[in-house]
């Protein structure tokens, strides 16, 4: 099945892709397998776990949720755009350093939640945090890692 | 936590809390899991399922399937080859896909292969199928009802007295005999553990494509090489044709052990000639995989002074509607369902009931949790009725170190009061509670594997570096790290210089599966083997070049007389200027031991202790956890932050179970709850305020430097802990799980009626 395609632009971590969507597609099925960024990843697709979490015109959005043709003319940061000039930013490093990455499969939803929980509360309390990461799923590590990543990404840590 | 960067240490990595390898392409979107691998031009696949468990096929129409534009094929049971091929690594019980009948909601009746998803989906919306619900069994007591329909035809299953019936099989363990003891206090109790499930956050993807002559299927599988033997068998190949590629699993806790749905693609991929890539939604992973239920009927028996006297257990584990591994999973937490202490006579009596549900599988804990549910309650019981502490009344039970407590096994391998004694420091045991505040204490212990086969290559290059190949699967556990030090450390070369490569049958050796916290243990020592081979050759090679009889091993460099040559150098005096490389290899085997009643036994003991002190609020029945402590005898913390997450994680997935995970299944047997919201795990803000992860550490294991697995942790003993807690925040005993706030307010209502 291909309906006629809708044709947006959307910049993707500072790159401009002017493409043609299904209308049906979601924002992350584009990214993923439209423009090959799989960092993004799909686990429940009906925005309960998180896994998918993108920041889009300043406000962090479930890709699974949004279809791509309603993003056109938006500004996308997905995972792979935090890295400046190859070097992490400092919610992956903490991530790293505080143990809060294990299989790694919700880790970019996790942190792109971080980084816009931080973008608006750069000095979170724990509960500010644990709040703010709510929406995202993790199997692996009981989150304990990834609040004290926060924590160190804030400066709130030593790191 | 301190961190210490790899350059920092000096000769000790192993040990050391260095970054996680592979951390770096998990947080930056790098890495590359089953569904991020895109190969241009594969067909998708769509399962075809119907809303109920239970159903007779009376006929599939495809035609208006097979007219939407772009589908390749649909096919059936029909087309499945016969004889059938069935696949499991226990019984071989389990069909491609169904044929004529569903035996549980998710079971395939036909796959949809198209050009792309969208077709896939539309036209698996378009299968006409033409069925006939029928009754169906999803309870113990529906199970074994004289009236149950029957899960599995008699005719496919083995003849023996449980044929007819839907007792799949029956284990027998124990000592001495049970009902000759006469004992002060005998407590006698019911306990139920529902069906819960792994729910790795990486639902199942798998990709299969026939290429010259070799089938490749992609698998987030922790069991590459069974998966190809079950590939092979289905596909009539020789092993070698047959490639499985095994990419990080995103998750997997057990549920990745087993073959699902990978014998139906490659049998697709084959027929059509071309590769073919399934997705599973999350609710088709929530169809395909759960952990065994178990109801357990336990009589304990107790002497005045607390010894244990007895335990008689009868449990009935409610598996699905295929055996998977559940048989060993019922057999082998039977046999130490007793605990870590020494009771004086045991009568375990196991029986694995068929259901029309998914089929259960392997999961962290492997059936312990179910049974410490029951024995844990049975002995904090007997300590309120006896006026006995409960850290008490365990350390009077518990083996020392070099005691025997299962009879066909090796003595207990640990300081296991240690454990228990740090948890109970760790929680204040014995200091007052407040208002509607309880703590609980509980024990709990797994058998590792108890045969092996691990082999492992290590490539030393010419400048130092080296690649380690192992088959293990790196699902979180954080295996590449651990062996990376372990090479490191071996042949004094850098962590970040050692590449370890895993799951792909077609070039790293074989190894048996990734459970059963086996993998440091034993994939450890075939690695730290395959370096001491390495090591071996280099000093052959010294000796050659400088005529020292017994050059002397030192940290990354030989001393032959009175020189000191390094391993780089002795590379370039190996090779010159042709170039080459020094290739070891190791393996750890146990193998079968025909006369133990498990086949064989354990290498070490898990042995943790997990302490809770936690609120409940009396007008809700909700219950806020204060603080959460886990301490565990790991014999050596080959990487302490690795430990720690191990044990955070199985703490927090350990509450999951005590207070919010179950299936809920309607009157056909569709599942209801499979979606991340309406089935419930953990978030952030369900975690305890605090969480603490003690260790106790003799280095006395079989594994490398002597560490024992770690991975099962808190996860054995964590709902025990919690329920105990509960009966003393509330003063009412529960015996099912989950304590969801409901269940504890309606209890407590009860209560107050009497």
């Amino acid at each position: 099945m291909s309906a006629p395609g809708v044709s947006i632009s959307i910049h993707v971590n500072g790159e401009t892709h002017s493409i043609s969507v299904q209308p049906h597609h979601t924002l992350l099925q584009v990214l993923r397998y439209d423009l090959g960024l799989t960092g993004s990843k799909k686990c429940c697709g009906e925005g309960e776990c998180g896994a998918c979490t993108v920041i889009l015109d300043g406000r962090a959005v479930n890709s699974c949720l949004m279809l791509a043709a309603e993003a056109d003319g938006s500004n996308i940061v997905t995972v792979e755009g935090l890295e400046r000039d190859g070097q992490l930013s400092a919610v992956q490093r903490a991530f790293l350093d505080r143990g809060g990455v294990q299989c790694g499969f919700c880790t970019p939803g996790m942190i792109m939640a971080a980084e816009y929980l931080l973008m608006n509360n750069p000095h979170p309390s724990e509960e500010e945090i644990r709040e703010g990461l709510s929406g995202n799923l993790c199997r692996c590590t009981g989150y304990q890692g990834i609040v004290e990543a926060v924590q160190e990404a804030a400066g709130e840590k030593q790191s | 936590m301190s961190k210490t960067k790899p350059e920092e240490l000096k000769g000790q990595v192993v040990g050391s809390p260095i970054h996680r390898v592979g951390g770096a392409e998990r947080v930056t979107g790098r890495q590359r899991y089953v569904a991020d691998i895109l190969i241009p031009n594969m067909l998708h696949a769509k399962l075809v399922k119907l809303d109920c468990a239970h159903a007779k096929i009376r006929s599939i129409d495809i035609s208006d399937a097979m007219k939407v534009s772009g589908v390749h094929a649909v096919f059936t049971g029909d087309d499945l080859p016969r004889p059938l091929v069935r696949f499991g690594p226990i019984h071989q019980d389990r069909p491609l896909m169904a044929v004529e009948e569903t035996r549980f909601h998710g079971e395939p009746v036909a796959i949809v292969v198209a050009d792309t998803i969208d077709a896939a989906e539309e036209a698996a919306a378009l299968v006409h199928v033409d069925y006939e619900v029928l009754p169906a069994v999803f309870t113990v007591e529906g199970a074994l009802d004289p009236e149950a329909p029957l899960v599995q035809d008699p005719v496919t299953r083995p003849e023996g007295r449980f044929q007819k019936t839907n007792i799949l099989d029956e284990y027998h363990f124990g000592w001495g005999d049970v009902d000759s003891v006469t004992a002060d206090l005998v407590i006698e109790n019911d306990y139920f553990f529902p069906m819960v499930t792994q729910f790795a956050i990486e639902p199942f993807a798998f990709m299969a494509a026939p290429e010259r002559d070799v089938m490749t299927v992609w698998s987030a599988v922790q069991n590459p090489n069974f998966l190809q033997k079950v590939i092979a068998r289905s596909l009539g190949r020789p092993l070698s044709k047959v490639r499985v590629i095994a990419p990080d699993p995103g998750g997997g806790f057990g549920g990745k052990q087993h073959a699902k749905f990978e014998p139906l693609l490659a049998f697709a991929a084959q027929k059509l000639g071309r590769g073919i890539r399934l997705e599973l939604s999350l609710a088709e992973s929530f169809q395909a995989v759960r952990r065994t239920a178990v109801r357990v009927k336990a009589r304990s028996g107790f002497s005045s002074e607390g010894k244990f006297l007895f335990q008689d257990l009868k449990a009935d584990f409610l598996i699905g509607a295929y055996a998977d591994i559940t048989p060993r999973i019922v057999q082998k937490s039977s046999y130490a369902a007793a605990g870590p202490y020494k009771v004086g006579s045991v009568r375990t009596v196991s029986r694995a009931l068929l259901s029309h549900t998914m089929p259960s599988t392997a999961f962290r804990g492997f059936g312990v949790p179910q049974f410490n549910w029951a024995v844990e309650n049975q002995i904090d019981l007997a300590s309120r009725e006896l006026g006995i502490d409960p850290v008490e009344i365990r350390l009077r039970n518990l083996p020392e170190h070099g005691e025997h407590f299962l009879p066909d096994d090796p003595a207990a391998d640990g300081q296991w009061d240690q454990v228990l004694r740090k948890a109970a420091k760790a929680i204040g045991w014995g200091t007052p509670v407040g208002k509607n505040r309880g703590r609980g204490i509980s024990m709990g212990i797994k058998m590792s594997a108890t045969t092996a086969a691990s082999y492992s290559i290590v490539r030393l290059h010419q400048d130092g570096s080296a690649t380690v190949m192992a088959g293990t699967s790196d699902m979180g556990q954080g295996a590449r790290t651990i062996f990376s030090q372990i090479v490191a450390q071996e042949l004094h070369t850098p962590v970040e210089n050692v590449n370890v490569v895993m799951g792909d049958t077609a070039s790293v050796p074989f190894d048996l599966q990734t459970t059963a916290s086996r993998s440091s243990v034993y994939m450890g020592t075939a690695i730290l083997r395959a370096c001491k081979d390495v090591q071996r050759q280099l000093k052959e090679a010294v000796a050659r070049k400088y005529g020292s009889g017994d050059p002397e091993l030192c940290e990354g460099y030989f001393k032959a007389g009175t020189r000191e040559i390094t391993f780089t150098q002795i590379l370039d005096d190996l090779f010159g200027g042709v170039s080459g490389e020094v290739i070891g290899v190791g393996s750890a085997r146990a193998e079968k031991r025909r006369n133990h009643p498990l086949g064989g036994h354990t290498v070490f003991f898990e042995v943790v202790c997990s302490a809770v002190e936690l609120e409940v609020d009396p007008e809700t029945g909700e219950t806020i956890i204060h603080k959460l402590v886990t301490a565990g005898d790991v014999g050596k913390a080959l990487n302490p932050q690795h430990v720690q997450m191990q044990d955070d994680g199985a703490a927090i997935m350990g509450l999951g179970h005590a207070v919010m995970e179950h299936y809920i299944f309607d009157d056909n047997g569709k599942l209801k709850n499979s979606s991340a919201l309406d089935y419930r795990i953990p978030t952030s803000k369900d975690i305890p305020r605090k969480i603490e992860s003690l260790l106790v550490e003799n280095e006395d294991g079989p594994g490398p430097y002597g560490s024992k697995g770690v991975a099962e942790s808190g996860l054995l003993t964590i709902a025990s802990a919690v329920g105990i807690a509960v009966h003393n925040a509330t003063g009412v005993f529960f015996q099912e799980l989950p304590l969801t706030p409901e269940r504890i307010w309606r209890a407590i209502a009860n209560k107050k009626r009497d």
